[in-house]
Formats: structure tokens, sequence, C-alpha cells
């Protein structure tokens, strides 16, 4: 009887019970959650003091336009009460002064005076409102002027958002509507999830195979397994915890994500991470109509991604990248009987994966490029360039030469490290180096 | 009957040989003791029987047919360089490792009761392997290789780093299995053990079996004629007559008896010895002097050098 099942549901409760296992578990979405919607929550938080400001027109063009509103009152003070608060604004119940010269047309500037320091959102608001008093100022001017009928609506008129719809033909010849945002966001999803698994439960399987070495019980169980078995249960059983990290995050995540939507005002028409994001990147520039469109074209242009076809690619780059890389932490973990010796090992096997990720953000760009292409076909990049090329549509023979290759490494890989990992895991003392471990290829069981 | 034999059993790494050609037998029910200098190959070998590693030439066999995957459920092994999960609990790490013996999860069980309570140490159950000091952890080490009662219990060097009165209690475990009808493989360097325990023996050395047997037979094939004589009297004035006949190795006269170490030279018998003696002086004592399995393995190993 194969004990493959009693090594692989060790590493699966032992690793699931710890406890830094479930604080980390727990705690990432709600960092996460904290990062993206803290900020979009705060800068939607009014400012709710109530401040009057003090108003001294001294070029007459503004007086009275400044329109008060809940928060912020503006009152238009004649000279002998400026001259009076001027000198002592302390002890009146303005909270600020605001001297405009009169010469603003030419200077455009005006003075802010204030015992305290002035938020920048009323900075803001009153740049705008006087701007556009001036603006409207010099337009009725020139309307004056050149005595053009409705030449204020036909300025209006000019201005015209444009949004690019991206259509995409399919092989039959059929238009699809499509999004390069979604495919971006979803490229560097994929491509981010595959990233840090390959990284952090990779070198879970190198630290389990060490710790057996280390602590010498290694003898003892392969007393009872095959190398093999002990090596594949472990790689199989680091494999499910990584996937039941994942598996709560996305729980989590759309609790998460449908708790905060009651809280983001305004976000009542998002219903994905990807918009909680965008939204807490646009809030700053007040989402105008415009943006508010763009949304919804994404929104619409969701339903042209393959959902089916996507996820059953990132089943299979997640678990063909993560056989392919835990299987060679495995064997050189194996190797070493330190983890300092590890070191020169682990760098090689790492350089592979960052490329990846920075191929990943070239190929997003331009999913079709050549270096696109290639660096999807190798296998040690393939599982995360291949998977940001994916939402963009990728030609089946592509997907099928990439996965083909993936499997031959996989499968190579595997044998590989299993050879290296019998002899590997009962050598002590011996420097291991890479020709060593070439060796032990050959080496008989 | 064998439980277990190896046939001219040969392994080698690379380009060093670890095992050329070694055979031995080890009849059911006894303790047969695997010697050697370091660096002989006892662990190759022992290896092998583990099915841990294959030989490269050569045959293995158990309960006289050849042995099979399966048989390792068979097994239990204790090996030299021991260690556990540091971060798991010791009755869970003792349930996994049973199991992984072939036992279930309820067999696990009851077995380790049994010898959680035999050896008092229920208590440790729910603590981690780090929280025990070495001794302990070996004694846990020892229940997790005897829990699946296996038919072949190989021990390497079993004693170190207990403490007398636990070694003591391990050595009546040990010889109770095998009264209940356990083979037992003990290997070791200390010799003293090897005479107290092992009914059988074979000697490794650079690779080879250089000596095997029954421990007595060996010994007795070692032996030199030398005795060990305690008497009264005064021996002084044979003793120039005694030296044609016998090469007097020690000779003592302050203790309370006197005593001699005398080694007779070809032609002589004990029997000879005793009437020499008889007629000049009072023997107390009069015991043959059998080599000890230290001598022989120091004699052996240096021939073979």
């Amino acid at each position: 009887m194969s004990k493959i099942g009693l090594v692989l549901s060790r590493e699966y409760t032992t690793r699931v019970k710890k406890k830094s296992f479930i604080v980390v578990t727990l705690l990432m979405p709600v960092l996460m959650a904290a990062m993206f919607i803290l900020p979009a929550y705060f800068m939607s938080q009014d400012d709710t003091k109530v401040r009057t400001i003090a108003v001294y027109d001294g070029s007459t063009i503004l007086l009275g336009q400044l329109e008060s509103n809940e928060y912020t009152k503006y009152k238009f003070i004649p000279e002998e009460e400026y001259n009076k608060i001027k000198e002592n604004l302390k002890s009146t119940e303005y909270y600020a002064l605001l001297i405009i010269h009169p010469n603003i047309l030419t200077t455009k500037t005006v003075q802010l005076v204030s015992t305290s320091n002035i938020p920048f959102d009323l900075k803001n608001q009153i740049q705008n409102k006087i701007r556009s008093v001036i603006e409207k100022e010099k337009m009725a001017e020139v309307i004056k002027q050149t005595a053009i009928p409705d030449l204020e609506a036909r300025i209006k008129a000019t201005k015209t958002p444009i949004s690019v719809n991206t259509i995409k033909l399919g092989e039959s010849g059929e238009a699809k509507k499509s999004s390069t945002e979604i495919g971006m966001i979803l490229g560097y999803i994929f491509g981010f999830v595959i990233y840090f698994f390959l990284l952090i439960y990779g070198q879970m399987v190198m630290q389990g195979v060490m710790e057996e070495k280390q602590s010498r019980i290694v003898e003892v169980i392969i007393s009872s397994v095959k190398p093999f078995e002990l090596m594949m249960g472990k790689i199989i059983g680091i494999a499910m915890v990584g996937l039941t990290q994942l598996a709560i995050w996305i729980i989590l995540g759309i609790a998460i994500i449908s708790g905060a939507r009651g809280m983001l005002p305004g976000a009542e028409k998002a219903g994905t991470a990807q918009e909680i994001m965008a939204q807490s990147q646009m809030a700053a520039q007040a989402g105008s109509p415009a943006e508010l469109d763009k949304m919804q074209d994404i929104l619409s242009s969701l339903g042209s991604v393959n959902f089916p076809l996507i996820i059953f690619c990132f089943i299979f780059f997640f678990i063909g990248g993560y056989l392919l890389y835990s299987s060679l932490y495995a064997a050189i973990g194996s190797a070493v009987d330190a983890p300092e010796d590890a070191q020169q090992f682990i760098m090689p096997i790492m350089m592979p994966i960052i490329l990846s990720i920075m191929v990943m953000m070239s190929a997003i760009k331009n999913p079709e490029g050549s270096v696109a292409f290639w660096f999807s076909m190798v296998p040690f990049t393939s599982p995360i360039v291949m998977m940001a090329r994916i939402p963009f549509g990728v030609p089946y023979w592509q997907l099928a030469l990439s996965m083909i290759i993936l499997i031959v490494s996989f499968v190579g890989m595997v044998w590989a490290a299993g050879k290296i990992y019998r002899t590997g895991i009962l050598m002590y003392g011996k420097k291991a180096s890479w020709k060593e471990l070439g060796k032990w290829l050959t080496y008989k069981s | 009957m064998d439980l277990f034999s190896a046939k001219e059993v040969t392994k080698s790494y690379a380009n060093f040989k670890a095992l050329s050609e070694v055979s031995i037998s080890v009849p059911e029910g006894t303790v047969f003791g695997l010697l050697g200098p370091n660096g002989a190959g006892k662990t190759t070998l022992i290896r092998i029987i583990n099915q841990i590693t294959a030989p490269d030439s050569g045959s293995i066999w158990f309960e006289g047919r050849p042995m099979k995957q399966d048989d390792i459920y068979r097994i239990g092994y204790l090996p030299e360089e021991r260690g556990l999960y540091k971060k798991m609990k010791v009755g869970e790490q003792a349930l996994y490792l049973g199991m992984l013996k072939g036992l279930s999860r309820r067999d696990a069980m009851r077995e380790l009761k049994i010898w959680f309570e035999k050896f008092e140490i229920i208590s440790w159950w729910d603590k981690k392997v780090m929280e025990l000091s070495k001794g302990m952890q070996q004694k846990v080490q020892f229940i997790c290789t005897v829990l699946h009662k296996p038919k072949l219990m190989i021990f390497d060097e079993p004693f170190s780093g207990f403490d007398p009165i636990n070694a003591e209690i391990l050595k009546d475990e040990i010889l109770r299995m095998k009264r209940e009808g356990a083979t037992i493989i003990f290997s070791t360097h200390n010799m003293e053990s090897v005479e107290e325990l092992c009914d059988h023996i074979a000697l490794i050395d650079k690779s080879k079996k250089i000596l095997d047997g029954p421990t007595l037979n060996i010994r007795e094939k070692y032996k030199s004629n030398i005795f060990d004589v305690a008497y009264k009297g005064d021996f002084a004035k044979i003793e120039q007559e005694f030296a044609n006949k016998y090469s007097i190795l020690a000779h003592d006269e302050t203790g309370r008896t006197n005593s001699l170490k005398i080694q007779f030279l070809n032609g002589s018998s004990s029997g000879s010895l005793i009437k020499d003696l008889v007629d000049h002086v009072e023997i107390v004592s009069f015991n043959e002097l059998i080599p000890s399995m230290n001598e022989v393995f120091i004699k052996v190993v240096k021939q073979n050098a």
C-alpha cells in the first residue's frame, strides 16, 4: 500500500494547524483591504468642520460671487472691517481672511491668511471657485466683444470626451468587445499569485526537506516509505496548504469587499476588487461622468473574457509551475546539510522566477510580441508569463505547445529531483555542488 | 530457520566499494550482532535490509524467500543517528510513525497506550518533541521502532544516550521481545553488550565479512589457553620447572591470595596444569580465560589490516 496519503496529510495538517499559518492567512486579507480601502475611505470622508472665511475683495470682481456651502461660509467684508481684523484675526470668529487684490486679473494671485494650517482641500476649493468666476467673467467679456450668438454654448459644445472601444476579431471573424484594462488587471493578478506561490511555497518545500534531513528522522521514514513517495507527499501536501490559503483569501476577500461596499460612498456600482482599487485611485480625481462610463465599459467587457479558459489555465500553470519549481527546491533541500549551504542554489532558482515577473510586465503591454511569446514557451517562465497573456487571448496552438513543454519539463524535473533527493537525504558531510548533484542523477537506487 | 539472510551482497557508490560479497544469516529468535569498525559498511548493509537502497548484486531473503517490498512493515529500524520532528507533538508523531509501518490508527493508539504506560510517560503525549531531553526523545523513538511488533528489529547503537538505569530497562525490553519470538539485529561498538546479548555475530571490515558464527564459538576459537589461578603457597621454587612447559604472563603474591596468569605452550592441557600445580600449592580457584569480544574484535581487525 502506498503511504503517500499519510505523508501528505501530515505535511498538510501540521502546517495548517500552525499559529503562524492561521495568523498570516487571516491577517493578510485584512492588511490588503486596509491598504486599498483605507485611503479611499479617508478620502471620501468630507471635512465636516464649519469655517467662515472673511473675504475682502479689493477688485470687486468677485463680490458676492463666492457661494457658501454647508461647511465653508464666505462673508464679504467692507474695507473698514478688513482694516480692523487684519491685525488681530485670532480674536475674530473668522477662520481665515481671503484678500483679493485690485489687480487680481494681472497678478492672478490671492492671499489667504489664517492662524491655523489651511487644509489642502479648502485651498483647492477656493482656488477653483475664484478661477471659475474669473473665467466666466472673461468669457462674458469675449462674448460681448465678438457678438457671436450662442458663443458660450458653441464653445462648450467643442468639449468632446473620447473613449476607445477595443474590439477583438475572433478566429471566425465575429467581433467581440474586449478591454485591455481588464486584461491587464487579470494578467497582473494571476501572474503575481503564481509568483508568490512559487517563491513562498517552493521554499517551504525546501525547508521541510531540510528539516527532515537535519533532524535525522528521514532515515526512519524512508525505512517505511519510498523516498519518492516522501518527496511527492511533501510537495503535494504543501501545495494543498497553499491552495487552502488561497481559497480562504478568496472567500475572505469577497466577504470584505461586499462588507466594504456599504462603507464606501459611491462604490455601490462597483462589484469587483479591481474596481475598488481603481476607484481608490480615481477618488482623488473626483469621479467624472466620463470615468463612470469607462467603468461601465470595463464591466460590460468582462463578458468578453473567457473565464472558464482562464481558470483552467490558471490551475494548470499554477500546478505545473509549482511542481517544476518545488521538486527542484526539494532536490536542493535534500542535498545540503545546513541552510547556509542552500544559498548558492537558491539564487539560480529564484532568478527565472524574478525574470518571469519582469517579462510579465512587458508581456502585459505587448502580449503578442516575440519576448512574450518565447518566455511563455520556456517552462521556467511560462507559468507566469503565459498567465499574463491569456486574458488578452492567446492562439490555441501556442497555449497547447506551452502546456506540453511544461508537462514534459515537470515530469522530467520530478524524476530528476527524485533521484537527487534519494541520494541527498542520506548524504551527510559532503559539500554539494551542481556537479555533484548531476552525479547523483546517475546513481542506482 | 533463518529469518533473514543476505547472499553475496555487493554495493558500491561511485568509486567506493561499501560492501563486497557479504553473506550473513540471522537465525529466527536470536540476537545477531553486526560488528565492525567505523566505515566498514555496516550502515550500508542495514540500509539494504531496510530496502532503503538496493544491492548492486547478490540477494536478500526473508523467511526463506526473496525479500518483498511489503516486508519492510515487519521490520523495525532504530538508526544510529536518530531524530524526530522537533515541533510535532510526541503522541501525534508516534501515531504517524506507527501508521507508516502499516498499523491502523486504532491499533497504533492501543499499542502506544501500553508502551507509554509501561514507561510511565503518558504525560509526554501532548508535549512537543523539542521540550523533551535527548534521553526522553530516545525512549519515544525506541517505542516507535517496536510499536508495530516487527518480526525483525534492527537496533544501531540503541543504548547510546541512555543513562545506566534506562539502558537496563531497554535491554530487558529487548530480551523480552526476543523471548516472545522477535529476531534482533544489533549493531554496536560496545563489546560488553555484545557478549551479554548476542547469540551470533558477524564482523565486517573494509566492506568484507571477516568473521561470523555463534558468539561463544568465536570466543572459544580465539582463546589462547590462558588460565587464571589463585593459590596459596610458595610458587617460586617450581617456577623454573614451569618455564619449560608454560609461559607465565603475570605473577602476583601481594594480595590476600596469590595469583598467576599462565598460558600453556604446545602439548599441554588444563588437566596437566592442575596436576603440576596441586603438588606444590593449594589451588583456590582455577579459571580458563576466554577472550572478551573486545579482544577478539581488536585481534581480528588488526590481522585484517
